[in-house]
Order: C-alpha cells, then structure tokens, then sequence
C-alpha cells in the first residue's frame, strides 16, 4: 500500500506532479526530466495487454476493472493509457482493490502501467 | 435546491452586505487625499484594517488589503524571496508542500523561471498532511529563502501541522507564509507565520478582497511597480466599501463560529461515514478528525467527474470536482495525485454556514442513484467505442 502511495506522490520519480496541473515545469523545479519507476523486469510478459491509449479517465480503469479476472492469480496485466489521470488512478485502483501495483514506465505518448492480480 | 461549494466562494454575509451598502454611500472617496471626503474614506480603511488584524491576530500595520487572495500569495512569495535574494549568494531555494493552491505553485514556477530560485515540493501523506520531517529537512538546507505551509487544504480539509513547522522555520531562520485562505474565519489564524494571505469571499466577504500580512521583522520588497498605497505593499486605489465589507463579515462569521461549527461539523461527518455506505466502490478524503468544519470530499470509482457534477447540478446540487475532465487544464487535481488518492469521479461538498440539514439529507438520498447512472452512461460509451 504505501508503496503504491509512493508512487504516486510528487517529487522526482514520481508520476503525479504538482506542476502538472499548475502549469509548473519540471525544469524549472530542479526535477528534471520525469524519471519512470525502476524497471522491475517481469520473468515473463504481461499474460494480458490492454490499449486505452486515447482513452480518457475512468474508461483505462474500467477496462482493467472488467477484464482482470481473464489472468489467474499472480499474472500481470500491462494498461497501455495516455490519460494523465491514469498515472494516479492506476495505482490508486490498486490499492483500493488491493490488487498489485508493479510499474509504470513511460512510453512515447503515454505510459505502459503493470498490474498483478492478487486474489 | 442547495448551494455546496462555499469553499470556492461563500455566499456574502448579511453583515457584509449592510456594511458593503453604509460604505458605498461613504467611502468612496480616495483615501490618500486630504479633504473631508477622502478623510473619510480613509478612516472607513482604518477602521476596516484594526477589525480584520484584531480577528487574524497581529498590528494592523502588519496587514494589508489586496485585490484578491491570489495576488496576496503571490506578493508575498515574490516579495519574501526576493528581498531574501542576492547577486553574491544566488537565487536561493523556495520550499512548498506539494498540496499548496495553485496560487502557491504558480509564484514559485515564476520565480524559478525569472531568477533561477531552486524549489522544492514535499510530500503529503495519504491524508494530505503534510510530512514535517521532509519539510524541516528540505528548509534546513542552505539558502531556503522562503517556506510556504497552507493552514489546512483548501480541497480535502486536512488540518497541516502548521506550529511543528513553524517551530523548524524558526531554528533555520527562514520566513514561513501560511496561507490561511481555506481556514480564515472558520478557525483561528495559526501562530507563527511570517508572512500571511487569505481572501475574503471564502468567509462569505466580497469577491475582490485579500488580506496580505507581513509581521513586523520580516524581510520583504515590492515585487512589481509601487506607489504609496498599502504601506507600500499593494499598489492601486484600494476598494474602501468591499474592504469594509471584507473586514465585517470576518468579524460575524468569527464570532458565529462556536453556533455553527457543531452543525457543520455533524453534516460533514454523515457524509464521510454515510457515502462509502450507500455508494459502493467510493472513498472519502482527507483527515476524519484534523479537518476543516465544513469540507469533505470523495471520489466514485468508474465515474467520470464532469458527469457527476453535471447530473448533480441537475438535481439541484451545486459541487465542485478536482477530477481532470472538469480542469481547464485537463489535469487532475494536483492534491489528491500528491496523497496518492483517485482522481477520477471526484466530488467535493463545501457546506455554506447557513446550509440546511435537509438539504444534506436531500443530496445522501440523490447521490447513490445518479452516481449509478453515470456508471451505466460511462460503460455504455466505453463499450460502444471502437
């Protein structure tokens, strides 16, 4: 869980940004170009893959919410978005449904989210 | 029908409005000049400021009127910095919670940009407190010029740990700006701030009103162009009868506090407990117990925001959203990304001092079933899309 908080919170290495929505660069913080989670390299690929890139928020999330239960317990699922909403509210569905949240990396537009099923 | 976003503005206060009427008529005159109508006027202004510095706690010469509580913030930050600044020693460090307003955040991107000033923003925890060790931490650093805590979040309604961090100021000696704009007129202003801002229409004053404090001690200079308004600290003709105004619905609200604060109070937290209840996959912000009397928000799982609150518009409920789709900015509310919180279907309910249990009553009965049916609308069009 806290983890999970973690990357969601600001400073560098994190997705959610304060300046995101204040118009506040990253350059002119100090932060620097936004760094990604440290590529925890899964054994295998992601069993499923699902593209909402175009997609806006809550629509990443319900397609996640609604085909989880396609991978056994303790397989991944990578959520391709661009929604920038999606950097919060990937991990924060996690923690709410107490799924594991494993990465987020950055893709050219967007970002690729990795989820494991717990339960 | 019922009004709930007294946290983006409060309606004015009768007290307000009698003293808006009485000062149209006798303090419109320039308070700078010499004659009887300018004397006046002047002494409207005086009078105004003892009120307002008698309520936040400090010299009336330590506090002064500004056109909004955004140019408040900014004055403050741009002058604070900025008289702290020196060609020998640098640009210096700004330290921030990162769930500052975006007023907050706005200033110090500009002096990042215009004078090379470090900034940097620290963390909240899952609540929206902010994290005292990281923030004395960050302002112990050398060359912090400036540290900015808000008094409580203006989104959530957490209460921030504003005497631990104004104690750790003290020991760096570094100015600290509490930003009192949520709090102002529903608690006591906190000690121990340098520098101070609020605005008037959260406290049911005027629009068009701030307060910008500045105790005594504490190094600031004008930012921007000045003339001699303002003890030199706000620049134009200040509006005498909204200042007047200002100043006589703090008083009335402060003093109204201690028989609205129970009810308030009370409501919120039937929201907070009766939500995650009667609307499934939901979940309230912010601190249940350090919070502000009259604000709660929460966030619906698979809602989109803009819907939400136009389906509760409909009905006759007038909220606000921290939910990207209802930004300008098509970004989400940088609040609740920092407590890592969901973004999305988010609600917040101000209650206004006068608001009715009914209509509290009213919108628990509404919200389960329009919250149901923007899911439905929001699966229906994710599945009709290619």
């Amino acid at each position: 869980m806290s983890r999970q908080q973690r990357s969601a919170q600001p400073g560098p290495g994190s997705g959610a940004q304060p300046g995101a929505q204040t118009g506040v660069r990253r350059s002119a913080l100090g932060l620097g170009p936004r760094p990604v989670a440290p590529a925890e390299q899964p054994s295998q690929p992601p069993t499923l893959v699902l593209d909402a890139l175009g997609k806006k928020c809550p629509i990443p999330i319900i397609m996640l919410a609604d085909r989880i239960g396609e991978v056994r317990v303790g397989q991944t699922v990578e959520v391709l978005a661009d929604d920038p909403a999606a950097k919060t509210d990937l991990p924060a569905w996690c923690a709410l449904k107490s799924h594991e949240f494993v990465r987020t990396a950055a893709l050219p537009a967007g970002w690729s989210f990795l989820v494991r099923r717990s339960y | 029908m019922a009004y709930f976003d007294a946290a983006s503005a409060e309606p004015l206060h009768p007290s307000g409005r009698e003293a808006l009427q009485a000062a149209l008529a006798d303090g419109w005159a320039d308070p700078a000049r010499l004659h009887r109508e300018g004397r006046r006027a002047q002494l409207l202004l005086e009078q105004a400021r003892e009120t307002a510095a008698a309520e936040i706690g400090c010299r009336p010469d330590e506090l002064s009127f500004t056109s909004s509580g955004t140019q408040a913030v900014h004055l403050a930050v741009l002058g604070a910095v900025q008289a702290r600044q020196s060609a020998a020693r640098g640009p210096g460090r700004l330290v921030a919670s990162a769930v500052e307003h975006s007023s907050v955040l706005n200033a110090a991107d500009w002096l990042a940009r215009r004078t090379g000033t470090a900034v940097t923003l620290t963390g909240v925890d899952h609540l929206g407190r902010a994290d005292v060790t990281e923030f004395a931490t960050a302002t112990a650093r050398e060359r912090t010029l400036l540290a900015c805590l808000q008094s409580a979040n203006h989104e959530v309604g957490t209460l921030q740990p504003v005497a631990d961090v104004a104690a750790a100021c003290r020991d760096a000696g570094v100015p600290l700006l509490v930003d009192v704009a949520a709090s102002a007129g529903r608690l006591p202003a906190p000690d121990g701030w340098s520098l101070l801002a609020a605005s008037a229409r959260k406290w049911g004053g005027p629009a068009g009103v701030g307060l910008l404090g500045v105790r005594k001690g504490t190094r600031w200079r004008e930012p921007f162009p000045s003339d001699d308004r303002e003890n030199r600290r706000v620049p134009g003709f200040p509006n005498v009868p909204a200042v007047l105004a200002a100043a006589a619905s703090l008083t009335a609200t402060s003093r109204e506090r201690a028989g609205s604060d129970a009810a308030l109070r009370a409501l919120v937290s039937r929201i907070r407990s009766e939500v995650p209840r009667t609307v499934p996959d939901s979940v309230v912000h912010g601190d249940p117990d350090a919070r502000l009397p009259h604000i709660v928000t929460f966030s619906c799982l698979y809602v989109d925001g803009e819907a939400l609150v136009t389906e509760l518009d409909r009905a006759g409920f007038s909220v606000s959203s921290g939910s990207a789709c209802v930004a300008d900015t098509r970004q989400p509310s940088h609040v609740l990304a920092a407590m890592g919180a969901l973004t999305h279907g988010n609600v917040r309910v101000s209650l206004p001092r006068d608001v009715s249990a009914a209509s509290v009553s009213e919108f628990l009965e509404a919200l389960p079933p329009i919250v149901a049916k923007v899911r439905e609308t929001v699966r229906t069009a994710s599945s009709a899309a290619p």
